[in-house]
C-alpha cells in the first residue's frame, strides 16, 4: 500500500463517528463604518504602516516623490510612477537585492486589518515585495473591503497562484519583545490613496 | 571575542569584562582601578530539560532551574502574560469573538470527522494547479521525500519558514547528516538553530532569551560585537548575515498554517514576511503540510485569520497572510502532506480534539506553570498545556510526566480559539497514564494505601483524630510525600486545638 | 432545608473554624443541617492523580453518607467539582446520580438557592483581596474568567458586598492560578512556591489586609508563601466573613 493509501485508510478506520455539521459562517459587516478608508488607515498606522494622505490638491503622489527621486535603484511595477529598473527585463529574483524602492499597486484592501492585498500579478515578480528595502503600495479606495469575511469573496483567491496580505513592514520581536522593523523584509510600507486601474478581483 | 594581544588597547576579553583594558593578559587596575569588573555579568541562560534517552522527563527539574535564573524568570513571564494581556484586549474590541471561537471549533471538528474526503480534493485541486503532491506517513519518510525531492533538483542548500511540523520531523538534524544546509529565516527560530538548541515555544522561539544571551550566540556564531546587546544591532546584524543566505539558496520550505481544500491552496502567516522570501527567491518550494491542517473553504479561512493573530499576538493579523495556490512561472511547488500520528490520534476518544490545534501558542501564553518554566523544560517540540496533551501520543513513557506539571486550573481551555478542552484533555491523560502502569511505583503504591485508608471511616477517623498526629499524618496521605517539599519554600499549616469533627461531637454530640 | 455538611480532611484536620463558620451561617439561613460521622472524602486526590479505579470505595462511602438530603454542601470548590463533574469510578445509579447533582459548593449554594438580602451581623472593615480558586472560577463558574467575552458576575462578590465595611482591593492578575494544584504542590514545588509568592505578592500590593477565598486549600498554600517571605497579609475563608468573624 502506498503512504497515500495508508494514510486515508487509517483516517477513514479513526475518524470519530460523530455528528459534526459545518456551520455556517456569517460576514459580520452589518456594523461596518460609513467611511472603510479612515478605519484603514487607521488599522494600518496601528500595524506600523504609513498612510500617505493626498495633498489638498494637484499631483497625488506628491508624498513620495522626494523620496524615489532620492533612492538609488526603484522598481516600479505602476504606470504612474517610473522607476530605473524595468522589473520586466528582471530575469531572476535575485537581480532585485539591491532594489532601495518598490512601487506597486494592491488589489484591494481591507479596512478592518489595515492590510493590502499584493498577488502575482500586483508584483509582476513575486520577490520584489519582499527584497525591497521599502515598499510603496498605491490602493484604489474604492477598492476596500470593510473585513476578512468580506475579503476572502474576492476571486483573487481562486484565481491567482499567489496572493499576500501585506499589513505594515516587516516586523518582528522575537528579542525580548522588543519591536524590529525590516526583519527579514521590507523596513517601511507605505500606502497612496489612488484610484486606478486595479490589477483585477470582483469586488464583494 | 577579540582577544588580540596586538591590540590591547581594545576592549573585549574572554573573562566578561567589557569594559576593563588589558595588557599581556593582565587586567589593568593602576590609578584608583577595581580590580575586579562591579558591574555584574549577565545571567547565564538556563538550559532545557536533561534528557536521558527515553527515560521520563523531569520538567519540574528544569522548571526548578529556570526559575533559579530570576532574571529569566521574570522577564519570561513578564513578556508571555504580555501577550495574554494584549489578547484580551482583542478579545473585548470583537463583539463576536465567542461565537468566532464556537465557528472555529465547529469547522474544525466536521473537518476532522471527513478529513480523508477533504484530503483528496486538497490534493486533487493543488495537482490540478501544477503542484506535486506527496503523502508522508512518518517524520523518517518525511525527511526522505524532502530530502529526494531537494536531490533531484541538485540542492544543495535550502531556506526555510518556521514550521514546527519540520522540528517535530528532526528534519534540520537530518538535512545536516545528509549535506543539506539548512537555514532558518524566522529571527527567533535563526536563534535556536545557530545555538543548537530547539525552540521553547510555537510563536516566538526564542521568548526564554535575555537579549545578551541573543549577543553571546551571535557573538560566536556571526561574529557580532560580543558586548552589544541592543536589540536592533543584533536584528539588523542577523538580516544582513541571513539575506545572502537567501538569495543563494537552491530551495525553499515553508509551512503551513492552514490548507484549503476548496482551492488546493497552503496558507502561511509571519510577521517577517520570511516564508514569502523563502518561496519566491529560490525556484524550488517545499511546503510540509500536517494532514490535520486542513480546512474546508476560502469562507472558513476568515474565521482563523481573525483568530490566529490576536490569540497568539494580540496584533489583529500577521504582518504577512501568504497564500500559495501554485507555482511562479519558471518555478516548482511540492506539498507534503504528513501523518506521524495524527490519523492515529483522531481515533482516540478522548484526546482527538487536540487536532484542532492552530498553533497559536495562547495556551502557553496564558499557562503560569509554562511561564514560570520555560517551554524547554518540557522536553518536547512542543510544550505549555498542548505539548502535555499531544506529547504522550508520540511517546507515553518519555512525557509520562508532563500532564502532572499542571494546576488543572483550565485558563488554557477558555484561550483556545478552537475550544480545545485542554485542562480536561490533561486530567484525562493522568488516568490514562495510571492504566498504562506509566506513573512511579512509589506514586501508585501511597495512592493505594491513601485510597484504601479514605474507604474506611474508623481508620480515617483514628489517623485525624490526635491534633499532634493530624499534623504528621494527614499530609502524608493527602499529599503522601510527607512534609519535606511542602515545607521547603513554604510554612506548614497551624495545628488548631481541635478537628472540626471533635469540636462537633463536644458541642452538637448529641445529634446523630 | 436538610443540609448533609461535607467537611473535607484538610478542613476537619487544620481549618476547623471553617467547617463551624459554614455550619453556623447556614443554621442562621434556617438549615436543618446534618454532618454525617462516617464521612471521610470525596476521592478527589486520588482521581486528580489519576487514579480513578482507585476511588471506587471512598466514593461509594460518601454516597452512602450523603443520600437522603435535600443538598449537601461543602466549603469547598474543588471537592464539589469532583463530585458534581467526575465522581465516575462507582456506578452510576439513581442514588449516585441524585447526590451528585445535589452537592452544592458554600458560596453558590447561599447565591443561588439562599439568595440572602443581607448579613445583619456580619461585619469586615478591611481591605479584602478576593481569591477565586480556579476550581470555583472556571468549572464552576462562581464569576466571569478574564479570558472570556462576557458580562461580568461573581457570586462571592455578590455576597460580600453585603458585608459592612467591607472593602476590595484588585490584584494586577485576579484570576492567575495561585500554584495550589493537590499533588502540584509538592511534585512541582519550585514552581507552586513561585506562584504563591508572586500571588500573595500581588495582593499585597494592591494594599490587601485580608485574602479571602471560598478554597481552604488555595489559603493555606498562599498562607504558607506569605509566612516563609514574611508578609503580614492574614487569610480568611469566605464562610467565616460571612458569619460575622471580626478581624
Amino acid at each position: 500500500m502506498s503512504s497515500r493509501e495508508e494514510i486515508l485508510a487509517a483516517i477513514r478506520a479513526n475518524r470519530p463517528k460523530l455528528e459534526r455539521p459545518l456551520p455556517a459562517v456569517p460576514h459580520f459587516d452589518a456594523a461596518a463604518p460609513s467611511s472603510l478608508l479612515a478605519m484603514f488607515k487607521e488599522s494600518l498606522t496601528r500595524m506600523g504602516g504609513q498612510f500617505l494622505d493626498p495633498p489638498a490638491s494637484g499631483d497625488p503622489l506628491a508624498p513620495v516623490r522626494e523620496r524615489v527621486a532620492a533612492a538609488r535603484i526603484v522598481c516600479s511595477t505602476v504606470p504612474e510612477l517610473a522607476g530605473n529598473r524595468d522589473i520586466g527585463a528582471v530575469g531572476s529574483p535575485q537581480d532585485l537585492a539591491d532594489v532601495d524602492l518598490a512601487i506597486v499597486r494592491a488589489s484591494f484592501g481591507v479596512a478592518e486589518t489595515g492590510s493590502v492585498l499584493l498577488s502575482d500579478r500586483d508584483l509582476k515578480l513575486n520577490a520584489v515585495g519582499y527584497l525591497a528595502q521599502h515598499l510603496i503600495v498605491l490602493l484604489d479606495p474604492a477598492h476596500l473591503v470593510f473585513n476578512l469575511h468580506q475579503a476572502y469573496q474576492r476571486s483573487e483567491f481562486r484565481e491567482r497562484h499567489y496572493a499576500c496580505f501585506h499589513t505594515g513592514p516587516s516586523a518582528t520581536a522575537d528579542i525580548e519583545g522588543v519591536l524590529i522593523h525590516g526583519a527579514q523584509g521590507v523596513r517601511s510600507l507605505a500606502v497612496l490613496p489612488i484610484a486606478g486601474k486595479a490589477a483585477g478581483g470582483r469586488p464583494p | 571575542m577579540s582577544t588580540d594581544p596586538s591590540r590591547p588597547e581594545e576592549g573585549g576579553t574572554p573573562h566578561g569584562d567589557p569594559d576593563a583594558l588589558y595588557r599581556d593578559g593582565r587586567r589593568l587596575d593602576h590609578a584608583e582601578a577595581a580590580s575586579t569588573a562591579l558591574r555584574p555579568t549577565p545571567e547565564k541562560q538556563p538550559r532545557g530539560a536533561i534528557v536521558r534517552g527515553g527515560r521520563p522527563i523531569d520538567q519540574a527539574e528544569a522548571a526548578e532551574r529556570f526559575i533559579a535564573a530570576p532574571e529569566h524568570e521574570r522577564m519570561h513571564d513578564a513578556r508571555l502574560w504580555d501577550l495574554r494581556q494584549k489578547r484580551d484586549r482583542e478579545m473585548h474590541g470583537i463583539e463576536e469573538w465567542e461565537e468566532l471561537r464556537a465557528l472555529a471549533s465547529g469547522i474544525k471538528e466536521h473537518t476532522l470527522t471527513h478529513l480523508d474526503e477533504y484530503l483528496e480534493q486538497f490534493e486533487a485541486r493543488a495537482r490540478a494547479n501544477g503542484i506535486e503532491v506527496h503523502w508522508a506517513r512518518d517524520a523518517a519518510e518525511h525527511n526522505h521525500i524532502v530530502h529526494a525531492i531537494l536531490r533531484d533538483h541538485g540542492a544543495k542548500s535550502l531556506i526555510k519558514s518556521k514550521s514546527m511540523l519540520t522540528e517535530e520531523c528532526g528534519m534540520r538534524h537530518y538535512m545536516a547528516s545528509v549535506g543539506i544546509e539548512v537555514t532558518e529565516t524566522d529571527l527567533g527560530e535563526r536563534i535556536q538553530q545557530l545555538d543548537d538548541e530547539d525552540p521553547s515555544h510555537v510563536v516566538v522561539p526564542a521568548v526564554h532569551k535575555l537579549r545578551t544571551d541573543v549577543a553571546e550566540v551571535f557573538a560566536n556564531t556571526l561574529g557580532t560585537d560580543p558586548n552589544n546587546s541592543d536589540v536592533h544591532y543584533l536584528a539588523e546584524s542577523q538580516r544582513g548575515a541571513t539575506r545572502p543566505l537567501i538569495l543563494e539558496a537552491d530551495a525553499g520550505m515553508t509551512g503551513c498554517n492552514f490548507a484549503v481544500a476548496e482551492t488546493g491552496s497552503v496558507v502561511v502567516c509571519t510577521n517577517e514576511g520570511n516564508a514569502d522570501l523563502s518561496a519566491n527567491v529560490p525556484k524550488l518550494h517545499i511546503a510540509s503540510i500536517g494532514i490535520e491542517k486542513l480546512i474546508p473553504r476560502l469562507e472558513h479561512l476568515a474565521v482563523f485569520v481573525r483568530l490566529l493573530s490576536r490569540s497568539a499576538l494580540g496584533s489583529p493579523i500577521t504582518q504577512y497572510t501568504s497564500h500559495f495556490r501554485g507555482p511562479r512561472q519558471g518555478g516548482e511547488m511540492h506539498f507534503v502532506l504528513v501523518d506521524n500520528g495524527r490519523s492515529a490520534r483522531l481515533g482516540m476518544e478522548e484526546f482527538w480534539t487536540s487536532l484542532k490545534c492552530i498553533r497559536c501558542g495562547a495556551c502557553m501564553n496564558t499557562c503560569p506553570v509554562y511561564r514560570r518554566s520555560g517551554g524547554l523544560s518540557y522536553g518536547a517540540t512542543y510544550s505549555g498545556p498542548i505539548g502535555i496533551i499531544i506529547d504522550p501520543t508520540f511517546n507515553a513513557h518519555k512525557y509520562s510526566r508532563l500532564p502532572f506539571a499542571s494546576t488543572l486550573n483550565g485558563s488554557c481551555t477558555n484561550v483556545c480559539p478552537v475550544k480545545i478542552n485542554i485542562h480536561e484533555q490533561i486530567y484525562a491523560w493522568r488516568r490514562e497514564l495510571v492504566k498504562r502502569h506509566e506513573v512511579p511505583f512509589v506514586k501508585k503504591a501511597a495512592m493505594k494505601a491513601a485510597a484504601e485508608l479514605l474507604a474506611h471511616p474508623t481508620a480515617y477517623r483514628a489517623a485525624v483524630n490526635v491534633t499532634n498526629a493530624a499534623l504528621e499524618h494527614l499530609p502524608r496521605f493527602v499529599i503522601y510525600n510527607g512534609l519535606n517539599a511542602w515545607g521547603k519554600q513554604r510554612e506548614v499549616p497551624h495545628p488548631p486545638k481541635e478537628t472540626f469533627y471533635s469540636w462537633y461531637q463536644a458541642n452538637r454530640g448529641g445529634k446523630p | 432545608m436538610k443540609v448533609g455538611l461535607f467537611i473535607p480532611c484538610y478542613i476537619d484536620a487544620f481549618f476547623p473554624g471553617v467547617g463551624i463558620a459554614t455550619l453556623e451561617l447556614l443554621e442562621r439561613f434556617g438549615c436543618e443541617v446534618v454532618y454525617p460521622r462516617e464521612q471521610t472524602c470525596c476521592g478527589q486526590p486520588m482521581a486528580n492523580s489519576g487514579f480513578n479505579a482507585e476511588c471506587a470505595a471512598t466514593e461509594a462511602l460518601f454516597v452512602r453518607n450523603f443520600t437522603g438530603f435535600d443538598y449537601v454542601v461543602a466549603p469547598s470548590g474543588s471537592c464539589v467539582h469532583h463530585v458534581r463533574d467526575n465522581f465516575d469510578a462507582i456506578e452510576q445509579t439513581d442514588a449516585v446520580r441524585a447526590v451528585r447533582s445535589r452537592t452544592y459548593e458554600l458560596v453558590e449554594f447561599l447565591h443561588d438557592i439562599v439568595k440572602p438580602r443581607a448579613f445583619p451581623w456580619a461585619r469586615f472593615p478591611h481591605r479584602v483581596g478576593l481569591h477565586n480558586s480556579c476550581g470555583t472560577l472556571r468549572r464552576l463558574r462562581h464569576a466571569k474568567a478574564s479570558e472570556l467575552r462576557e458580562p461580568f458576575f461573581s457570586k462571592p462578590l455578590d455576597l460580600l458586598s453585603k458585608v459592612e465595611g467591607i472593602e476590595f482591593v484588585t490584584p494586577a492578575r485576579p484570576d492567575e492560578c495561585c500554584g495550589f494544584g493537590g499533588t502540584f504542590s509538592v511534585f512541582e514545588e519550585a514552581v507552586s512556591a513561585k506562584m504563591g509568592y508572586d500571588k500573595v505578592s500581588d495582593h499585597a500590593g494592591a494594599g490587601a489586609e485580608y485574602i479571602v477565598s471560598s478554597d481552604t486549600s488555595c489559603l493555606m498554600h498562599q498562607q504558607g508563601c506569605a509566612e516563609r517571605i514574611g508578609l503580614p497579609i492574614k487569610f480568611i475563608h469566605i464562610a467565616q466573613i460571612l458569619n460575622g468573624a471580626s478581624a
